[in-house]
């Protein structure tokens, strides 16, 4: 027999490319590609996150009303009350005549994307319902689960965590995978936090108490301030009443700092564009001696008295802030709102030790399950046995080849799917020498028995294989995270097992019979 | 060496009645356990909650932990030992999901720090809400159904070499499906309603081989997922991973005997010959059937005693799993295809 057949390269070959793709997760060298692994073992946070996008379209909404009334008042027009309605619709009432002419013209000359339907007419009062075309508003919502994205990832960036992967999963849902995350409390405050800073009027006409007990004043809406006393963990909720007019918000600002007070209690400095700086120096010479509450997702932080017009767009959020969070709050105001609250849907976290624990039993597994195998193929099979066992060995280096190649993320249940692996892949070899026995007892030679052997083997162990790869692709295509590292692992296993068991382990047999014919099996 | 001599004659046939009676017993066992319990014991994963597992550096009563819980308002929480007793481990189960001020697993941390004077160590939190526990029941029934369903076309493809047919089968399955799906009928109804299609489909078609190969893997998974409700243990995600690897594993020793099964039967249909034929097939390939499930038991018990306690459940229920798959394919498959010949 020729030393190098085509065949004999080319299994070669394979093995080689496998043990060079392997050799990165333990030497550092080229091509520089480690075994990938997952949170369940290196630690970490995966989280799945819903962005109720609803909230961008109903903001969107709020927006339209707020424009629609701007118009209104410059064309003179007078309106009986437009309002949002609960299925985000606008309905807008007007006196029959010019205002409902007014209106109308308003209407098509501002707001054409709109859609109206037949007015209603009752008592001389007619009443428009206008809606967003359905395309328009899952565009709406599109883009606010981008955006949101966007944002996420930008505090994450500054978060500092080292290869985050952040995506969009289907529809208003964002799944993040943050290894290595040291404090996962923390992180999830801060990608939660929606961060929507707005400044807004106190009003100080109307009482705070009788608003809490009956309905507050229209345009007017009740907010909490939340105070900690020294040495107390029991919050201290002070109510306000808040002009609903926005007059400012977050999405002008330049830069937001953490910064000291004279007590050493940190604050966070924010700046303004120069289009907020405008704003801002008009609203607080507007508003001397009133108070300006500055409001961050629906709380107030503080409500200071405007003493005189500020001008230089600067402005400062007080609270008692540790310097985490208020580090935390100025990385979010950095990176922008939310456009729409998000909400955590789903939560795996794994601490490091536990990770390290699970690479240990798990390899600690796989060796002492290796062993045994190993050992019964031996003592069952002889030499054939040792054959098996080379093949088992090839099997687990072409796993590990793969999974660094593919970049695919090993899982505690990925390394149980390589334990389940190496049970299954010496069953071919198994199914193989039962065979080659049954053919021996016939009385064929060793030769003849060897080749019927793994023929008529053949068709079997590729049914039995190829069954388990259909659960596995099933598996990998439902399953998610962990899960879908146990359906990588077998599927690379199975074909790996097809390849050693038909193809190396059958070169080794022809080898070593076509060298040596006479030798008797040792089976 | 040998462990199962080559002349070995088991009259597995005249025998079918006892493994009838076992398997028949068994699943109504399974069945009347997930009746009495109201379905398997879904984990969070299924339908919603909080885990949270928690080591301490010595030892802690179990009641400390409690009480530590219940001051925060967790009465229905769930304290189990986890893993062995000298880890010092605990899983808190509760079906909790809203944030406090400070997040959960921190009040938790907090709490029992109070009750128990140790601080323990936060080792894994999981949460899954609601919808999210929905959604992942529907996938891993569709991944059971998908399997299934792939698993037959091959089947009835390979063993009958009727591509089409098997092909019109699927075809007209997933039609169904489609149709019922509309109906909005729950995903349990759906799966049970196409599962009784295809089996009618296979018998009036005579596929007999498709037919005791699926017959096996319904028994199979039945029969595990009885286990797991009769014991009362989780289901979880990775006990569905378990669940389709069986479905792909246990037809392994189904397809060994058929294969021989095809090639005895050859040239010989007479009716009565057959249950000779069946045992033989049997007898011949019994080594193997039996070694193959061996080297694997022997990986999953290595597993199940030294994987460590998060992979504990999985290596039981593919255990089982192997096990009673390497028995069904003897006395459930072959006997249900015997049974399809003499029709």
């Amino acid at each position: 027999m020729k030393p190098f057949t085509f065949k004999s390269v080319s299994i070669i070959g394979v093995i080689l490319a496998a043990v060079v793709f392997l050799l990165p997760t333990f030497f550092n060298c080229w091509p520089h590609k480690k075994i990938n692994l997952g949170l369940d073992l290196r630690g970490g946070m995966h989280l799945v996150l819903e962005v109720q996008n609803i909230k961008a379209v109903e903001a969107e909404m709020e927006r339209t009303i707020q424009e629609i009334k701007k118009q209104l008042r410059k064309e003179g027009v007078k309106h009986l009350g437009i309002s949002r309605l609960n299925d985000n619709s606008i309905l807008a009432k007007f006196s029959d005549g010019d205002d409902k002419s007014g209106f109308e013209t308003v209407l098509s000359k501002n707001f054409e994307h709109l859609v109206t339907q037949k007015p209603h007419m009752d008592n001389n009062i007619v009443s428009y319902k206008l809606t967003l075309p359905e395309e328009e508003m899952e565009n709406l919502k599109k883009m606010a689960t981008e955006q949101a994205l966007e944002t996420i990832r930008n505090r994450i960036d500054e978060f500092g965590v080292s290869e985050p992967d952040i995506r969009i999963q289907g529809g208003n849902r964002i799944l993040l995978q943050l290894p290595g995350i040291k404090d996962p409390e923390r992180a999830k405050d801060l990608i939660g936090k929606t961060a929507q800073l707005t400044f807004q009027i106190v009003d100080e006409d109307a009482d705070v108490n009788s608003a809490i007990n009956g309905t507050p004043p229209v345009g007017d809406e009740i907010l909490y301030q939340t105070k900690y006393n020294a040495g107390s963990s029991v919050p201290i909720k002070t109510p306000f009443l808040i002009k609903k007019r926005i007059l400012l918000d977050g999405s002008l600002l330049t830069d937001a700092r953490v910064e000291f007070d004279q007590f050493q209690q940190p604050q966070i400095g924010i700046e303004f564009n120069r289009k907020g700086a405008r704003i801002f120096d008009r609203i607080t010479g507007e508003n001397i001696q009133k108070r300006l509450a500055i409001v961050l997702d629906k709380t107030v932080y503080s409500a200071p008295v405007i003493q005189d017009r500020i001008a230089g767009g600067k402005a400062r959020i007080t609270g008692n802030f540790t310097l985490d969070e208020a580090k935390d709050l100025a990385i979010a105001l950095r990176a922008g709102s939310l456009p729409a609250p998000v909400r955590i849907i789903e939560e795996r976290t794994v601490g490091p030790t536990l990770g390290a624990d699970s690479i240990r039993t798990g390899l600690m597994s796989m060796i002492a399950g290796g062993f045994l195998v190993i050992l019964f193929m031996v003592i069952y099979y002889k030499n054939a046995g040792l054959i098996a066992d080379l093949a088992l060995v090839i099997n687990i280096i072409l796993i590990g080849g793969g999974l660094a190649a593919f970049q695919a993320n090993l899982t505690l249940p990925g390394i149980a799917g390589i334990i389940l692996t190496i049970g299954m892949a010496v069953d071919a070899n198994v199914i193989i020498y039962e065979r080659i026995r049954e053919e021996l007892r016939s009385g064929k030679t060793a030769l003849a028995s060897v080749n019927a052997g793994f023929e008529r083997a053949a068709l079997t162990i590729l049914d039995a294989n190829v069954t388990t790869l259909i659960a596995a692709l099933v598996l990998y295509q439902f399953g998610t995270g962990a899960i879908r590292g146990f359906a990588v692992t077998l599927c690379l296993g199975i074909m790996a097992s097809l390849f050693t068991s038909l193809i190396v382990s059958r070169g080794i047999f022809n080898f070593v019979l076509k060298n040596k014919p006479s030798r008797k099996l040792s089976i | 060496m040998q462990l199962i001599k080559s002349d070995i004659n088991i009259d597995f046939i005249g025998k079918q009645k006892i493994g009838f009676i076992l398997s028949v017993l068994f699943i109504l066992l399974s069945i009347g356990s997930l009746i009495v319990h109201k379905g398997p014991n879904y984990g969070i994963d299924f339908v919603g909650g909080t885990i949270i597992q928690i080591k301490f550096s010595e030892q802690v009563p179990v009641g400390k932990i409690r009480s530590g819980l219940s001051d925060i308002g967790f009465n229905n929480a769930s304290v189990q030992n986890f893993g062995a007793d000298h880890d010092n481990e605990f899983l808190i189960r509760t079906s909790n999901l809203a944030m406090t001020d400070k997040g959960l697993s921190q009040s938790i941390k907090d709490a029992v720090m109070a009750s128990t004077g140790i601080a323990p160590e936060i080792r894994r939190v999981e949460m899954v809400g609601p919808q999210v526990g929905k959604d992942l029941r529907e996938k891993a029934l569709l991944a059971i159904f998908y399997s299934l369903l792939f698993i037959t076309i091959y089947i009835s493809g390979r063993f009958e070499l009727k591509w089409i047919l098997s092909g019109v089968t699927a075809g007209s399955l997933m039609t169904a499906v489609y149709f019922l799906s509309i109906f909005n009928v729950s995903m349990a109804v759906l799966i049970t309603a196409a599962l009784a299609v295809t089996l009618a489909l296979f018998w009036t078609l005579r596929l007999k081989y498709a037919m005791g190969a699926i017959v096996a893997l319904l028994h199979d998974v039945l029969i595990t997922i009885g286990i797991f409700s009769i014991l009362d243990l989780d289901f979880s995600l990775p006990i569905i991973a378990a669940l389709l690897t069986i479905i792909g594993y246990s037809l392994n020793d189904t397809i060994i005997v058929f294969d021989r099964l095809r090639e005895n039967i050859k040239g010989s249909e007479k009716t009565d010959s057959l249950p000779l034929l069946f045992n033989k097939s049997i007898n011949g390939t019994l080594s193997r059937t039996i070694l193959t499930s061996l080297t694997t038991l022997i990986v999953l018990f290595a597993l199940y005693f030294l994987g460590g306690e998060i992979i504990h459940n999985f290596a039981f229920a593919m255990i089982i799993g192997v096990i009673i798959g390497t028995y069904s394919s003897i006395f459930v498959a072959s006997p249900i295809v015997l049974l399809a010949h003499k029709r």
